[in-house]
């Protein structure tokens, strides 16, 4: 494959600067080998509205990832006051105001399906901007990319570099440039190591040898797989590893808005002479700037495609053409299927974006988001849990009076130490006893803790008669007036 | 790339397929990313590395049981490793709990919440490791197997006594200070005709106040029980845990409150036995058992305990 011939249209006289790209789809139709060797991908820098999107994206995802851990959050003195933490020996999950127990995991399930369907909106409106703006291989990718271009320049004498024989120009073109693919990558699972302890603490031991083992070891694992990821295997990830190509063919519908090759509008196309006339032709001069510019290696006018992540920079390399050859731009835009269809059939254009799917997701989004913050506002700092001891099921006393047997879990999610009274409800002569609390039943627990007490409810021989009795425990912390319950029964061992 | 038989090629992508058709879907057979190839190659590769390194064949002849590996890796050993450095890390807690014991006495335990759930953790374990199996999971016996867990004692359920029951075993004749008790066989040692039992069998279930039949001769019995039974059970048939004999007066039964099972018992006099825990369990393990049993709510004088009732009734919604 003749990838570098960068010559002026031998056809004859093209517009001004616009340059004939020798470049072939990686997916094109072909003979293929049993096994596919990798093919090199060389993404031209482009200029556009998109590239600038994806830049200024870039730079602020980048930013807060890795800058967040650093934010910090006063909780006060028993709690870490690092903004987002995920406290792994402690079980508890930090995000700003929200503190997450780990028996309240729901609300990171609330999260994620909240994510999910939030992507389900966007891909059904907008095809895969996630892929194309978001997704940190895409980011990584781009980063990676732009180090490359740095060291070795744009595609071209990035290709020729590739061919030359090794030489020092060679060698320190490409050492530089793996060199800061190291140094980011390892970043990177620095970074993220530190959204699992006390950043500034973390950062300190690390360096001096302090860090715990899994710290080193998480990193490394990460600065392994950024490095390969996002410099060595770029495009493939996304082809071969991700599964999410796969599903999104059945998000988006023929009125999503994805990047599109407009053929109403490209077809025929051909070479095209300075003065032609456009008469009978399409407008696409079948450069392939799209091709050349694309980080998957594909060409957007084969139609929708598992391979594109709908990044855009194609639009942006067309319309680059489009200026050159005065015409208008957009002959490839976000557009829909049916617009496409519809031009070519001489009806006019037009979006819809309130279809049934997307009214759905909207209403899905803004339930399981109203669902979250009800659950977040009324979660309480007072948690209750019994449990029956089941083995015996009960026991009868000399007396005859008959003794059931609980384990209470009571979980303080304040930052406070609380006393809180214990009162059982469900038969009047209900005996109460907590073993190692003497006088009052008065529940003694620390900040922010967990504590299990056993708990022995007895009743007397004349109140034993039914089966079993429906109890109820409550605690109340007299200091803010807070209860919780539990409920729970005491089994008596009397004929049902 | 071995030469292989041309199939059809899909007009669209260009890429060969399979040849195999389901309702007129095919398969394309599109080829394998190289690193893909690598990694399975890489993987083959590594599972030769670990069987060299690692215990790998089992049953290969001239190997006792397997191959051993150039490591030298045993499960078994890591194990042992495993449980010295646990041991290692409960023994302060095992000490603190004997000392609070020696010091203050069982109820001591209660003071110190830590302390207590370490207690309750270490008993329920080593309860459930050596005791289960006869008491139940929880402590609640069965026929012929003490309850742990309600108030009725044989041989005392102070914190001491539960602990030399469980150092002596009962009946264990390899320990000096096991408990021993012997009921006589009145039926099959024919200390006691068949009626003479039956009689006393009526008495007994009077003293818990069952119910016994219109006919039952209660003045023989009552003259059978004082001439063979009181010595042990007392004049009143309250037991005495000093010599294990059990209280009649209530209703708990270790062999069975009905009248077949109480008569078995004076017919045949049960001999159940319990072995010595000592030198089988550690110290402190021993330890952490009688305080775990005597704070499964049956323990004698649980003085904390008492303090501790509300002051009954409770009633209606608290708050
Ligand atoms: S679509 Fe645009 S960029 Fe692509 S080949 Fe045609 S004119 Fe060139
Ligand atoms: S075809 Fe266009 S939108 Fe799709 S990946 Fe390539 S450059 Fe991006």
């Amino acid at each position: 494959m003749n990838l570098i011939h960068n010559r002026p249209d031998a056809g004859g006289d093209a517009a001004e600067g616009v340059a004939r790209n020798d470049v072939e789809a990686v997916n094109a139709a072909g003979q293929r080998d049993l096994y596919q060797k990798r093919q090199q991908i060389y993404p031209k820098l482009v200029h556009g509205k998109f590239r600038m999107a994806k830049w200024v994206f870039l730079v602020l995802a980048l930013g807060v990832y890795y800058l967040l851990p650093f934010v910090r959050w006063d909780r006060g003195p028993d709690a870490p006051s690092q903004a987002v933490l995920i406290d792994f020996p402690n079980t508890r999950f930090y995000f700003f105001f929200i503190e997450i127990w780990p028996q309240e995991v729901y609300y990171i399930t609330g999260l994620l399906i909240l994510a999910a369907l939030v992507l389900f909106l966007v891909t059904a409106l907008f095809g895969r901007v996630w892929c194309g703006y978001a997704c940190p291989q895409t980011v990584w990718t781009d980063l990676f990319i732009a180090v490359e271009r740095l060291f070795e320049g744009d595609r071209n004498k990035r290709i020729l570099l590739d061919r030359a024989p090794m030489s020092f120009n060679k060698a320190w073109r490409k050492g530089g440039k793996h060199a800061v693919w190291v140094l980011i990558a390892a970043a990177t699972g620095g970074a993220w190591i530190l959204y699992f302890h006390d950043a500034f603490d973390l950062l300190r031991d690390f360096f001096t040898g302090q860090a715990p083992l899994t710290a080193y070891l998480f990193c490394a694992v990460l600065t392994f797989t950024t490095y390969s990821l996002a410099g060595l295997m770029r495009e493939q990830v996304c082809i071969y590893m991700c599964p999410w190509p796969r599903i999104q063919a059945a998000l988006t519908d023929r009125e999503s808005l994805n990047v599109t090759y407009r053929t109403d509008r490209g077809e025929p196309r051909g070479r095209h002479k300075k003065g032609e006339s456009w008469e009978g032709r399409g407008d696409c001069i079948d450069c392939k700037a799209c091709v050349a510019a694309c980080p998957m290696g594909i060409d957007i006018r084969d139609g929708a495609q598992l391979e594109c992540i709908g990044c855009a920079l194609c639009i942006d390399a067309c319309d680059d053409i489009m200026d050159k050859i005065s015409r208008p731009r957009g002959l490839i835009a976000y557009d829909t299927d049916d617009n496409v269809t519809r031009r070519s059939q001489g009806e006019k254009p037009r979006f819809s974006f309130i279809r049934p799917r997307i009214i759905l997701y909207v209403v899905l989004v803004i339930g399981v988001s109203a669902l979250m913050m009800l659950g977040l506002n009324t979660r309480d700092e007072l948690g209750l849990h019994a449990d029956r001891d089941r083995n015996p099921n009960f026991v009868v006393l000399t007396d005859g009076s008959v003794r059931n047997t609980y384990t209470i879990n009571v979980q303080n999610k304040a930052y406070a130490d609380r006393a809180l009274r214990l009162d059982v409800a469900g038969d009047p002569a209900l005996q109460v006893q907590v073993l190692g609390v003497r006088g009052e039943t008065v529940l003694e627990i620390g900040p922010d803790r967990t504590r299990l007490f056993q708990v022995f409810l007895t009743v007397p021989p004349e109140a034993a008669l039914r089966h079993s009795i429906p109890v109820t425990f409550t605690i109340t912390d007299p200091a803010t007036g807070e209860t919780a319950t539990a409920e729970s029964f005491l089994v008596t061992g009397a004929a049902p | 790339m071995a030469e292989h038989e041309k199939m059809p090629v899909d007009e669209i992508t260009g890429v060969e397929t399979t040849g195999h058709e389901w309702d007129g879907i095919t398969e394309l057979d599109n080829p394998l990313p190289r690193w893909w190839l690598w990694i399975f190659y890489a993987s083959i590769v590594w599972s030769i590395i670990y069987m060299i390194f690692m215990p790998a064949w089992p049953a290969l002849p001239g190997f006792d049981g397997h191959t051993r590996g150039l490591r030298n890796h045993s499960e078994r050993a890591n194990v042992a490793v495993a449980m010295s450095e646990l041991e290692a890390r409960r023994g302060p807690m095992f000490e603190q709990l004997q000392r609070v014991v020696d010091d203050g006495g069982v109820t001591a335990i209660l003071d110190d919440g830590d302390l207590l759930n370490f207690t309750l953790a270490a008993g329920r374990s080593a309860f459930g490791d050596n005791c289960a199996t006869c008491h139940g999971a929880g402590g609640g016996g069965g026929l012929g197997y003490p309850n742990l867990r309600d108030d009725d004692w044989i041989w005392g359920g102070s914190y001491d006594a539960i602990r030399h029951t469980i150092v002596g075993g009962v009946r264990w004749d390899a320990h000096p200070d096991t408990r021993f008790s012997q009921m006589p066989a009145f039926g099959r040692d024919g200390l006691l005709t068949r009626d003479e039992i039956s009689a006393v069998t009526d008495y007994v279930m009077t003293l818990s106040a069952l119910t016994v039949s219109a006919d039952a001769d209660l003045a023989l019995g009552s003259e059978i029980y004082a001439a063979q039974c009181a010595s042990c059970h007392g004049a009143d048939g309250r037991g005495d845990t000093t010599q294990g004999a059990p209280n009649l007066t209530n209703n708990i039964w270790l062999y069975g409150g009905s009248r077949e099972q109480i008569q078995a018992s004076i017919h045949r006099g049960p001999y159940g036995a319990m072995p010595s825990w000592d030198n089988r369990l550690p110290e402190p393990v021993i330890t952490a058992l009688a305080a775990y049993v005597y704070l499964l709510g049956g323990g004698e004088t649980l003085a904390s305990m008492e303090e501790a009732s509300l002051p009954a009734p409770q009633t209606g919604q608290p708050g």
